[in-house]
């Protein structure tokens, strides 16, 4: 069963094609982001969605049934805005209640309607106040509150942590993920940070220029991405540009550009030899030490980067590669200046042609 | 620095000096729209170099006003109508009596300068000499009503929504005396005065329904009547004759009950400054080239015997089509104000207003 | 020592625009105050009491044509604001930013011209002899030349035209700073257009309403040039009865009394507004 089903939409401006040919589902109850530099064409595929803008091409189903000629006011998609577009002039419990009076809900019910959603986002009592005094994280939790009062088939949620400072932001992510499960509505997120789509979601579509690059779930778009271009956006990662020199049992020997020569496991598609590429390699897959021919490089410490878990040696090859090798916790114990080896294996190396999908 | 500001203060201390020295005396002159043309003013400046003329236009009730509010300072010369003297300066005290021996009486047309001196004198001080004088009556389009004769044609419906007048003092008066009532004889008796308010009030608001409009304003009137939207109207002498030469079928009646005559004089605020250059002033604008200047420009007639003989001879023509003789002799002259009339007069112009038809 | 300076800087650059205050607002209406409370007993004698304000009540045409001006200020305010919305609405929301700055400079051409010359530009165009009339004529429309001009429907219309730039000025102030997320959040959330206009888009712009309301009835109420010109034989209008106190009938003291009651009148007839609306000073025009 799918909630919201889009089938080959395309949109342009002009000569520009913002939405280019883009066909997913979102099975029923999930959490579904759309993740993507900005300008890739995701605010505009939620705004068609949401019935602000018109597919030139395509169809947009809500539970099985087509919404093209449904106007905004008529759909079942509520939407969570950027700046989360809170109305000033009304209390809380208006910005609440407009949804239900619009829908011509009895004003009997209207008032408890309201309570009970505000429970449901750990605000009660706090219909009387206005919005200005209101914390960031409380007025993104109102604003997903006044969605969700009406039960909509599918929440739409444009960047809506954007404005938030970094903690709260950390927060909401969380806190956001549990909303979701406790409502079992099917929320389609669009953000441009790739940390926030792969803590929160279920799938991850990758989008780029107007078209899906990847579906998948975080994990898989993680580890198995189908192009450079989810490789590299999708968590971190050390990209080295190279050629392949010759391929043997289906690893391809890349001669990297300054220099050094290493071992990758073609992704998607397959290389033919004298290909341009990339190399990706993620700094955890790198570990200090020796390991097989191919897979290791030696340079010197330029410096080390100290973030907890997230703690980074940064090795300066001969070559002048700048390589961040993952140092948990900064336990290997290297010092700034000191040369070393470093390596990882065989199959963590990943690499795509250059330009290609 | 401080050398810098004794300098400086030298300097426009200099400036001031010389500045008094240099610049001429200054003729601030009040008077009526026209009264003070331009090639006058130039002429009066050629040959009085050290004196500078500044013209304020206004009329009877805004020149009382205006120096009222300044206990009679910020003009050196003024030029009310005759009627409007004896009792401002009984109650204001805004003028200063005048040395009748630097002004050239002996051009004056003797019978208007006795009625002036005769209306103006107060403890044996007089306060004003005759300048030009004209009349208020009745204009109208030959064309399309010849048989005009007076006051009492404005109600006529056989004019009926074609007829216009202004809403002052002078339609009481003419209105009064088509009614066959002389309203400058019931000056001395109020009450008898507000009795005849009374008809007259009555007369004009069963009046209105035959008015087009009331007119404001010189402009207004002159396209009234040149449009042909208004084929007769009340009028000043002058404003007729102006438009007897663009269309001669335009022609000033001088009322069968007569026509009410005003005289503007010379008057000299008491907070006047400049004595001698108010006295230059006068005689000069007596001289008779410069009467037919000034007569060009205000439709006027000086105050000197031959004063109609001096009209530039479009103006000359068009009063000799208006008067004759007898209409000369005809003339009403408006009679000195008593203090309070204008109250009364003024409470019954708004009734008129303010009636509906 | 700082602090003293700034005290200092402070009270130097707050020193204009105190003293023009004071010398050119509270002072002349303290004085017409004053004199609004003298009655004349004879020739330059004068008491004091509220004589002047009972001759004003007493006199009924006096206390009609200030409630026929309060009124027909109320009209030309509603009717400003109607035809003000939609433009204000245009410009701030639909027109696109670069044809922005032309229209609002548009709206304020009339501005560079005289109120006097604009209202002789619609008699020009209304009188019987006029554009209009003479255009319906041509057209086939009317037989015969028609009068348009000397009533109240042609003040109204003088007046709105005249009023409207100072409606539509603080609405496109207001409404330029709405955020269009607001209107879109408002459809999503299942509004219709009415609803979004009447609970968004209204209340969104309601200091902006406020604020070009009371400027417009103030400036219609104060207006005396426009009723003069364009008004019919019928038309009075309060000012004119202000100058004819002060100017033809020399009586400055009922001219002060008209005058304190004009601002009284109007500031009651605002309150009131505010009152009826639910609005308040505070939370619309001072708003931050």
């Amino acid at each position: 069963m799918y909630d919201l089903r889009c089938d080959s939409v395309t949109k342009r401006f002009g000569s520009f094609t913002a939405v280019n040919n883009v066909s997913f589902d979102i099975p029923s109850g999930s959490f579904f982001s759309i993740l993507g530099p900005s300008g890739c064409g995701k605010t505009t595929l939620m705004r068609m969605i949401a019935g602000f803008e018109n597919p030139d091409q395509g169809d947009i189903l809500i539970k099985g049934r087509s919404v093209l000629k449904d106007a905004p006011n008529k759909r079942n998609v509520k939407m969570v805005f950027q700046h989360l577009a809170l109305f000033p002039m009304m209390t809380v419990g208006e910005n609440i209640a407009y949804g239900l009076r619009c829908r011509g809900d009895a004003k009997s019910e209207i008032g408890g309607k309201v309570n009970a959603v505000l429970d449901r986002v750990g605000l009660p009592g706090v219909e009387d106040k206005q919005i200005s005094q209101l914390s960031g994280g409380q007025k993104q939790r109102i604003a997903i509150a006044r969605c969700m009062v009406l039960e909509p088939d599918v929440l739409l949620l444009d960047e809506p942590l954007g404005a938030l400072d970094l903690k709260l932001r950390e927060h909401m992510k969380i806190e956001l993920k549990q909303l979701q499960h406790q409502f079992e509505t099917t929320f389609l997120y669009i953000t441009h940070d790739q940390s926030e789509a792969l803590v929160m979601s279920d799938n991850v579509a990758v989008m780029n220029a107007g078209r899906f690059e990847q579906i998948g779930p975080p994990k898989d778009l993680y580890e198995n991405p189908v192009s450079g271009f989810v490789a590299g956006f999708v968590g971190d990662s050390n990209r080295w540009g190279g050629r392949v020199d010759r391929m043997s049992d289906g690893t391809a020997h890349v001669a990297l550009d300054g220099g050094d020569s290493v071992l990758a496991t073609p992704g998607a598609g397959g290389l033919g030899d004298n290909r341009e590429v990339e190399v990706f390699v993620r700094p955890e897959a790198i570990s200090v030490g020796r390991g097989a021919e191919g897979c290791t490089l030696s340079g010197t410490v330029d410096s080390l980067l100290f973030n907890g878990a997230n703690s980074r040696i940064l090795v300066r090859t001969g070559t002048g590669k700048l390589i961040e090798v993952a140092d948990q916790a900064g336990v290997s114990g290297v010092n700034e200046g000191d040369a070393i080896d470093i390596h990882w294996q065989g199959h963590r190396a990943l690499c795509f042609g250059k330009g290609a999908a | 620095m401080r050398h810098s500001i004794k300098l400086l203060l030298a300097g426009t201390a200099f400036g001031v000096v010389t500045g008094t020295v240099a610049s001429a005396e200054t003729l601030r002159l009040l008077t009526w729209g026209s009264y003070a043309p331009e090639e006058v003013i130039k002429q009066f400046e050629a040959e009085y170099p050290d004196i500078d003329v500044e013209v304020t236009f206004s009329n009877n009730e805004e020149m009382i006003a205006k120096l009222r509010a300044t206990g009679g300072s910020g003009y050196d010369l003024a030029q009310p109508s005759h009627d409007r003297i004896y009792a401002a300066q009984l109650e204001y005290n805004i003028y200063k009596p005048l040395d009748l021996s630097q002004i050239d009486t002996s051009v004056m047309q003797a019978n208007l300068l006795e009625g002036v001196k005769a209306n103006t004198t107060i403890e044996g001080e007089v306060y004003a000499v005759p300048h030009q004088w004209g009349t208020s009556g009745v204009m109208t389009n030959m064309a399309e009503a010849p048989d005009v004769t007076g006051w009492n044609d404005l109600c006529d419906p056989a004019y009926k929504g074609r007829t216009s007048m202004r809403l002052r003092r002078t339609i009481l008066l003419g209105t009064a005396f088509g009614m066959g009532m002389n309203p400058f004889e019931l000056y001395s008796d109020l009450d008898a005065y507000q009795d005849m308010l009374d008809q007259v009030t009555a007369k004009l608001i069963e009046c209105k329904s035959n008015i087009k409009t009331y007119w404001t304003g010189g402009d207004d009137l002159q396209s009234l009547m040149l449009s042909g939207e208004v084929v007769v109207s009340e009028t000043w002498d002058s404003t007729a004759f102006r438009l007897y030469s663009e269309n001669p079928e335009i022609v000033f009646v001088p009322p069968e009950t007569g026509a009410l005559a005003w005289i503007d004089t010379f008057a000299i605020p008491r907070g006047g400054e400049a004595d001698d250059a108010a006295y230059k002033w006068i005689n000069f604008v007596m001289r008779p080239e410069i009467i037919t200047m000034m007569s060009g420009s205000t439709g006027a007639i000086a105050a000197v015997p031959n004063g109609i003989e001096l009209l530039p001879d479009d103006k000359r023509d068009a009063v000799q089509a208006a008067f004759d003789q007898e209409d000369l002799d005809n003339l009403k002259f408006f009679a000195n104000i008593p203090p309070g009339l204008e109250d009364m007069e003024g409470i019954a112009l708004e009734r008129i207003k303010a009636a509906s038809e | 020592m700082r602090s003293d300076a700034g005290k200092l800087s402070l009270i130097l650059l707050m020193a204009p625009f105190a003293l023009w205050i004071l010398l050119l607002i509270v002072l002349p209406q303290l004085g017409i105050g004053y004199v609004s409370l003298r009655e004349k007993v004879g020739p330059g004698q004068f008491t004091f009491g509220f004589g002047n304000y009972m001759d004003f009540l007493g006199e009924p045409i006096y206390w009609n044509t200030l409630l026929r001006t309060a009124w027909m200020s109320i009209l030309v305010t509603i009717l400003a604001l109607l035809v003000g919305f939609p433009v204000a609405y245009y410009i701030a929301k639909i027109a696109r930013q670069r044809s922005r700055a032309a229209l609002f400079l548009l709206c304020l051409i009339p501005l560079w011209v005289s109120d006097l010359v604009r209202a002789f530009g619609w008699i020009v165009l209304l009188r019987e002899t006029g554009l209009v009339s003479g255009a319906l004529q041509w057209a086939g429309l009317i037989s015969g030349p028609v009068e348009l001009l000397y009533n109240d429907v042609t003040v109204v219309i003088g007046l709105v035209y005249t009023v409207v730039l100072f409606m539509i000025v603080p609405l496109v102030s207001t409404l330029d700073g709405m955020d269009d997320a607001l209107l879109e959040a408002g459809y999503n959330l299942g509004g219709s257009r009415f609803t979004v206009f009447r609970r968004i888009i209204v209340p969104y712009a309601m200091p902006g309403i406020v604020a070009g309301c009371i400027i417009t009835f103030m400036l219609t109420a104060g207006s005396y040039l426009t009723p003069i010109l364009l008004g019919g034989k019928n038309s009075s209008w309060f000012t004119e009865q202000i100058y004819n106190q002060f100017i033809t009938r020399y009586n400055w003291e009922a001219g002060a009394t008209f005058g304190v009651l004009l601002l009284g009148f109007t500031s009651l007839v605002i309150w009131l507004g505010l009152k009826l609306t639910g609005q308040s000073l505070a939370t619309t025009v001072a708003k931050d």
